[in-house]
């Protein structure tokens, strides 16, 4: 099979024992994304300090991928200001957008770097980036990310 | 006599193809979309290089063949389903014509039949597709009507136990799946249609996963509508098609208003043709009839009856299969009583969408998700499950194949410590 690419042992370590699963609150933002094309569910909750991260938490129901995608997100992010958080955000999005042409850069996105062969599965895109994109709207409702390239936040 | 399954594969051109890894093609979700034979796609084809010209307009000889050929289709559509040709309304899918009946009820004045009132009643079931749904939910916002709805028991099955509280005297529509999608699961049609009537409801039938598979006669059926799709039924996509009880398409109010659709206009206004065009406005998907024409022969030459005969016996060792997999549960009725060759499933500890792309790893082309059917997933208990559904180009090793799939995608993921 070929699967091993696609599934690492980190991606399914961290479907099995996913990281900060389990919702904290309360917390200054609390967001629910479903994917529409095949109804996996993540709500996501988050508390922001001073500019950092305080707390990233999550429940959700959903295929390997986007259940271990959002653990890895929410441990990566966890205590990072919210610039350097939006810049992980869009580092791991160029890496989704990639179809299989980068690895993304490991000291920024660290164990999130074994998505990148999802990128050459269109149909599991939207899987892996479920809670990177319910983590991104929460911190847009805090107005906490800035989009790349910019210094204004959005 | 047994379909001669591997004369008909080499119709279907896609179907000798390769896929990941350099496995043959092993096809398996026509309920979402079938595969199209090769005289389909020819007949298509020769539209546009022998006869394209706009229907119903034009004076001139390839305006004259374009017509006769979209006529044509719609003459084989009606003999297809047992109508009168006027009765057969050309759209662009299965969901449009379920739309345009919601639409032109919508527009219905006060004093027709199709009015909508404040706590008039639309019925529908838990098992219907969204596209038989969705638009009557519109409907009844727009006009204050009132949704009601059979549930299905644990294996999908429509429950009539409540028939006489769901169809009653405020009932004006019953719309309703003939096979689900997602289940498989066939509807009693019989005590459903014998309610409706008593009080005097519209029917509509959605007949997507039902026309491609086995033969219909819409006089027996007893309903008022019937809505299917050609992409399903080895046809192409495009085209879709609504069938109306004559009496009631003449008084219906037209959907979408344009040309073609007129008998008269003014700057002020315009009156409207009969059907079939009033439901016609615009240059129609005509390439697509021709399609549609083709693929209606190609299912009568095979033999309507011998189609389904096949799938039953295909369904049934399906069945059989996934029964005798370990952590394998059959989302839908597990006899082949009253069911289609639609199967869905679930595998022990194991998402659907992984399922789905272990199976892909080996050729195996399944459908995961929810099915555009959300509320009967929440009522079978289920966020998603993998779906393989059966055509009459499958045969026993594709179901083979699928069988060994799930059990090297127990083991894939077994390995690591997922599922079983």
């Amino acid at each position: 099979m070929n699967l091993e690419s696609l599934y690492q042992e980190l991606i399914l370590d961290h479907y099995k024992n996913p990281l900060h699963k389990g919702l904290v609150s309360p917390a200054d933002a609390s967001v629910h994304h479903v994917n529409p094309s095949c109804g996996d569910e993540v709500d996501l909750n988050l508390t922001i300090r001073d500019g950092e991260i305080q707390s990233v938490s999550w429940d959700g129901v959903g295929c390997s991928i986007s259940q271990a995608s959002t653990s890895v997100m929410s441990d990566l992010v966890q205590g990072r200001t919210v610039d350097e958080a939006s810049q992980v955000i869009d580092a791991f999005m160029e890496v989704m957008q990639s179809k299989g042409s980068t690895t993304g850069d490991e000291s920024l996105l660290g164990d999130a770097v074994a998505f990148a062969g999802v990128s050459k599965y269109p149909a599991r895109i939207k899987c892996a980036l479920l809670g990177w994109m319910a983590f991104k709207d929460a911190l847009v409702q805090l107005g906490g990310y800035r989009a790349k390239d910019s210094g204004e936040a959005k | 006599m047994p379909l001669d399954v591997a004369r008909i594969k080499k119709d279907f051109p896609i179907l000798a193809r390769t896929v990941r890894n350099e496995h043959p093609l092993v096809y398996l979700d026509s309920a979402a979309t079938s595969q199209k034979p090769v005289a389909v796609m020819k007949a298509e084809s020769d539209f546009y290089s022998q006869h394209n010209a706009a229907v119903h307009r034009g004076a001139h000889l390839l305006a004259e063949e374009a017509t006769d050929a979209y006529e044509g289709a719609r003459e084989a559509v009606a003999r297809f389903i047992g109508a009168k040709s006027d009765e057969v309304i050309f759209t662009k899918s299965a969901t449009e014509s379920l739309n345009l009946l919601a639409y032109s009820w919508g527009n219905a004045p006060s004093n027709s039949r199709f009015h909508l009132a404040p706590g008039d009643v639309i019925v529908l079931s838990e098992a219907e597709h969204h596209a038989n749904l969705i638009p009557w939910q519109e409907l009844a916002r727009r006009s204050g009507a009132i949704l009601r709805w059979f549930g299905v028991d644990d294996e999908g099955r429509i429950d009539l136990s409540n028939i006489d509280s769901i169809i009653d005297s405020r009932t004006k529509i019953v719309a309703i799946t003939h096979q689900s999608n997602v289940t498989g699961a066939i509807t009693p049609l019989t005590s459903i249609v014998a309610a409706a009537r008593s009080h005097n409801a519209l029917i509509v039938l959605d007949a997507c996963q039902s026309a491609p598979h086995f033969a219909i006669d819409v006089k027996e059926l007893e309903v008022d509508f019937l809505a299917f799709s050609g992409h399903k039924m080895v046809g192409p996509t495009g085209i879709g098609i609504l069938w109306g009880r004559e009496e009631l398409l003449a008084e219906m109010p037209p959907f979408l208003f344009g040309g073609s659709m007129v008998t008269a206009v003014t700057m002020e206004g315009a009156s409207y043709a009969a059907p079939p065009k009033r439901f016609e406005a615009g240059v129609p998907n005509m390439a697509q009839a021709v399609g549609l024409h083709a693929a209606i022969d190609y299912l009568n030459a095979v033999g309507m009856g011998q189609i389904h005969e096949h799938e039953v016996a295909l369904t049934e060792y399906a069945l059989s299969g996934l029964s005798s997999i370990a952590g394998v549960g059959i989302v839908g009725p597990t006899e082949i009583k009253d069911r289609g060759g639609v199967l869905s499933f679930t595998v022990e500890g194991i998402h659907p969408h992984d399922v789905g792309q272990g199976l892909d790893d080996l050729g195996i082309a399944v459908r995961t998700g929810h099915h555009c059917a959300w509320p009967l997933m929440k009522r079978m208990g289920v966020v998603a499950t993998t779906r393989a559904s059966l055509y009459l180009y499958n045969e026993k090793s594709d179901v083979d194949a699928l069988l060994l799939g799930i059990e090297k995608v127990q083991s894939f993921f077994g390995s690591k410590g997922i599922g079983r």
